[in-house]
């Protein structure tokens, strides 16, 4: 059995609490009023050096072009009164950007809360999927897998005082949220949106957010007590294939889940825009930070030895899996902003113009992080094999993807108005501390050989052909 | 790879087979004559081969015209045969490459077929960019060669250049790939054979294989690979393919999910061509206990996931043509203009055949039977020529003008060169499965020892297949003692 240190226990508790102090930072920091946020605009004005008049200058240039072209009727008519009166136009202008400041620490903290819910789920969905295809190699890593995904429970606890707090109206990250959107005696009005009211509104994207949540959750906590079960019972696998057959359910529910939860908590932060690609992209994107994330607590369990069977040759397909789906996610980035940018129609275009513009560094950087980097060095069949190459790849795939996820949040949320600084850093320590936790005190509650599963000898025999195993200690060299 | 496997996996060939039996059983289709059934199919298939060709030479002599075109829906039946016969292709590779990478063994005794199905559905595909042109004489024009025009070139951004560059890659290294795995296989024929003649074409189709362990070794390596680079290839050949449609400002064609969906949909396609196939080819050349019931069911749960892909696909695209908000999404694919419009019929078609049908396929019973594969797998290719007919004809019936509002009715020819492929896909795929090894016999007869029937039950019984000598005991292994 492995033991959950003291000194892991201790890292992972500060790191929740220094996350804690950040996320504290990020809300106590944010404007609270039109005066704060006015003392904010003159302030980044008053720089006066090049980069910054020119950073206002795209930032105004931003804020016409997307109440000019994104929005339409009313609104339009709205911003077209407002430029008569100049004055009325500081107002509103000091308004929106008091909006996009005040979803700062919010945005801060539903990107990593995003990025870390999303990934337990698609360690749930990889290891739903080595059930039902009946893998015979990864048996092994089954126990740390199930530890990854109790990761849930807390992700998700967050992710419902989210849902809560943008009922409770405490934050504008949707837009359509916004008071007066579906009301057409309101100023703030918006025909689009309220043409989508039967799928966009407040109620039913509440009760969909908890039924994922609760579907995902379900089968997490079934699977895992099976999973347990079967090392003990011996009903001629009659446990197991329950598994199997909940499994293959899940699966199912989660295609569909994961489609119209990409719709609801990311594609809807732009409620004008669309893409059919969406929800696949969604799911590249977490997959390939999924299969990192095992490799990862994989390779930390092993150097422990708390992984006894595990072999360079499980290093390699797993590593196999990281370099192929970051191909995987590239093909699917590429062929959604290839055809948006071909067919160039300005509402769909205006999605990527903002984020080539106000966006350009993290955007491009993603790309070479995501798709340049692993290809290069997870190509070559014995650097897959080798722990420390694996984690050199594997973090600058998790760094990209978090940028991924970054760029698919911040430009709906804050707009012009994005940096990279104490909220963000200390969103991401917060779940990186929860998640060192969960994850380490699960997989030290259970058996970390999944003793009665009927392939884990094949496991345990699992060699792929040119892998070379280096000193760890197993007898099945061969 | 390890030697060892589960008791629980169920074997992959049937019987008390011998390397020999293998041998004999592979190569029997070959060496034996041709019965009677063969050439009453052959004679149909060719018939209609011929008939498809002179449909092709008429259209080319008088005109495009002959067809059911018309200027608004300028793609119909051609396009349509196009992107359908690709899809077909895309098993083969996925079976080939795809299964290879995930280890899949059970691969083994379909991949030939799958291949050659494959390579012979992109011949059928090839036919149609090249007849759908209004000039074909000119269609060398597409490559990019210096000339006396000034070195007049082309442009690269059309979709349909980037199609000639799939389609044409995609047709070699499935060439390329089917072939080199063919090596070993050939080799057998050859030291088999007894006519002269027969020796010597053996002799020339296999390269001078002898099997020494460097060459399996260089085999193994170059498969792999080939398997590498065929899958990336197979995805974004359909991918090209889809964009013909996606890059378009037309609603219905432009959507960003067509990329992967019309990957899924030619690997669901394709999947119920191998189906039905290998259902009639197991039979009349008795290997069946190779292509067992277990591999018709793992292909019917590749069916099912990949169907369970292209109707969320459907979903998405239903979904997102509402929520866009857009009027003239309302009037195309998948949409109320197109489940109560002109082409309803065709509409309704795709939605039963392609995805009420094959959830069927969820009772095990079911999917374990050959009959209704046979029948599922018939409607699944009817479901998915709808899919590519209505994405193409319905959009294109109704677009943003309704002055350019037009029906499309198909003529014989359109028909004919339809029936035309189908025919010559039979001819091709008959010829095959009379004279190359149809199933990669060095391929199975490494899984025969862990993954045979026979070895099975022995090792479950503990009855050793190697009384002499304990391998374990010599060399400190255990895994050993099931390898030899």
């Amino acid at each position: 059995m492995y033991q959950f240190s003291g000194k892991l226990k201790t890292f992972s508790l500060a790191l929740i609490l220094v996350g804690l102090v950040g996320i504290g930072y990020g809300f106590y920091s944010a404007p609270k009023t039109v005066e704060e946020a006015k003392e904010i605009i003159s302030h980044q004005g008053a720089h006066g050096d090049s980069h910054a008049t020119s950073h206002e200058e795209v930032k105004v240039d931003e804020h016409h072009s997307s109440e000019g072209v994104e929005t339409h009727g009313a609104v339009a008519e709205t911003h077209a009164s407002a430029d008569a009166h100049g004055e009325h136009h500081d107002d509103a202008h000091a308004e929106h950007v008091l909006h996009q400041l005040k979803n700062k620490p919010w945005s801060a903290l539903y990107v990593s809360l995003f990025f870390f819910l999303g990934i337990t789920l698609l360690v749930l969905a990889f290891y739903a999927i080595q059930r039902v295809a009946q893998a015979g190699w990864s048996i092994l890593l089954f126990r740390v897998m199930e530890a990854i995904t109790a990761n849930l429970v807390p992700t998700s606890i967050v992710m419902l005082i989210v849902i809560g707090s943008a009922v409770m109206h405490w934050n504008h990250m949707f837009p359509w949220m916004a008071e007066g959107t579906f009301d057409p005696t309101s100023p703030n009005y918006d025909p689009i949106i309220d043409g989508k009211s039967w799928w966009i509104n407040l109620p039913g994207w509440a009760i969909r957010s908890v039924v994922y949540l609760a579907i995902w959750n379900g089968y997490r906590w079934f699977i895992r007590r099976n999973s347990i079960k079967e090392d003990t019972v011996n009903d001629n696998h009659k446990t197991y294939k329950l598994s199997y057959n909940v499994s293959v359910g899940f699966i199912f529910l989660f295609m569909i889940t994961e489609t119209l939860m990409s719709w609801d908590w990311i594609m809807g932060l732009d409620p004008h825009w669309f893409s059919t690609l969406f929800g696949w992209y969604v799911l590249a994107s977490l997959l390939v930070s999924a299969l990192t994330v095992i490799a990862f607590v994989t390779i930390y369990l092993r150097s422990k030895g708390a992984l006894p069977g595990v072999n360079d040759s499980h290093i390699h397909d797993l590593a196999k899996y990281m370099f192929g789906f970051s191909i995987f996610w590239t093909y699917l980035w590429f062929a959604q902003f290839m055809l948006i940018w071909y067919a160039d129609i300005p509402e769909e275009t205006t999605y990527f113009a903002m984020r080539f513009n106000e966006y350009n560094l993290p955007f491009l950087a993603m790309v070479v992080m995501n798709f340049v980097f692993p290809i290069l060095l997870l190509l070559n069949s014995d650097f897959k094999s080798i722990p420390w190459f694996v984690v050199i790849g594997g973090v600058v795939i998790l760094l990209g993807h978090y940028i991924d996820i970054f760029v698919m949040v911040m430009p709906a949320t804050v707009g012009a108005q994005w940096s990279f600084g104490i909220p963000e850093i200390g969103s991401l320590l917060f779940f990186l501390g929860i998640f060192i936790y969960a994850t380490f005190s699960a997989f030290a509650k259970a058996n970390p050989i999944p003793t009665g599963n009927p392939f884990l000898e094949e496991s345990e025999h699992y060699h792929y052909y040119n892998i070379e195993h280096r000193g760890e200690g197993s007898g099945d060299h061969h | 790879m390890s030697h060892y496997e589960a008791p629980i996996r169920e074997p992959l060939v049937l019987g008390d087979k011998s390397y020999h039996d293998i041998t004999e059983d592979i190569a029997k289709p070959i060496e034996g004559a041709a019965n009677k059934n063969w050439y009453i199919a052959f004679y149909i298939s060719l018939a209609g081969m011929l008939w498809g060709f002179g449909c092709i030479f008429y259209t080319v002599g008088t005109g495009i015209g002959v067809w059911g075109l018309n200027k608004n829906i300028g793609w119909a039946w051609d396009i349509t045969n196009f992107v359908w016969w690709v899809g077909i292709g895309h098993a083969g590779t996925l079976i080939s490459a795809v299964l290879l990478l995930f280890r899949q063994k059970w691969r083994m005794a379909i991949n030939r077929s799958a291949e050659a199905m494959t390579i012979f559905a992109v011949f059928q595909a090839g036919l149609f960019p090249i007849i759908h042109m209004g000039r074909p004489w000119n269609g060398y024009w597409v490559l990019p060669m210096p000339n006396q025009f000034g070195s007049l070139w082309v442009n690269f951004n059309s979709p349909l250049l980037w199609d000639v560059f799939a389609i044409s890659t995609y047709l070699s290294v499935s060439l390329v790939f089917w072939w080199t795995g063919l090596l070993p296989d050939f080799a057998m024929i050859r030291d088999r054979a007894v006519k002269p003649f027969q020796k010597k074409i053996y002799a020339l189709l296999s390269f001078g294989w002898s099997g020494r362990a460097k060459d399996w070794q260089r085999f193994e390596e170059v498969s792999l690979v080939l398997a590498g680079l065929a899958t990336p290839l197979v995805l974004s050949v359909h991918t090209i393919v889809s964009m013909d449609f996606a890059t378009s400002i037309n609603p219905g064609w432009h959507s960003t999910i067509f990329p992967p969906y019309f990957v899924a949909g030619a690997i669901f396609s394709g999947f119920a061509m191998v189906q039905t196939l290998l259902g009639i080819m197991r039979k009349v050349t008795n290997l069946e206990d190779y292509i067992t019931r277990m591999h018709i069911e793992y292909m019917n749960m590749v069916i099912i996931l990949t169907g369970g892909i292209v109707a969320v696909a459907y979903a998405t695209e239903f979904f997102i043509a509402w929520y866009t908000g857009s009027p003239y999404e309302n009037y195309t694919y998948l949409s109320v203009g197109a489940a109560t419009g002109p082409y309803a019929w065709a509409f309704w078609s795709l939605i039963i055949f392609n995805i009420i049908t094959p959830q069927l396929l969820w009772i095990k019973k079911f999917r374990r039977s050959f009959i209704i594969t046979f029948i599922i797998s018939i409607a699944i290719n009817i479901g998915m020529w709808f899919e590519r007919f209505d994405i193409i004809a319905i959009v294109l019936s109704k677009g943003h003008l309704p002055s350019t509002w037009w029906r499309f009715e198909p003529t014989f020819v359109d028909v004919g060169i339809f029936v035309g492929t189908i025919g010559f896909f039979g001819v091709l795929f008959l010829l095959y499965a009379r004279t190359f090894p149809v199933i990669a016999q060095a391929e199975v007869k490494t899984i025969l020892k862990s993954s045979g029937e026979f070895y099975k039950k022995r090792r479950e019984q503990g009855i050793p297949t190697k009384p002499a000598i304990n391998v374990a005991n010599v060399a400190g292994t255990t895994d050993k003692s099931n390898k030899e």
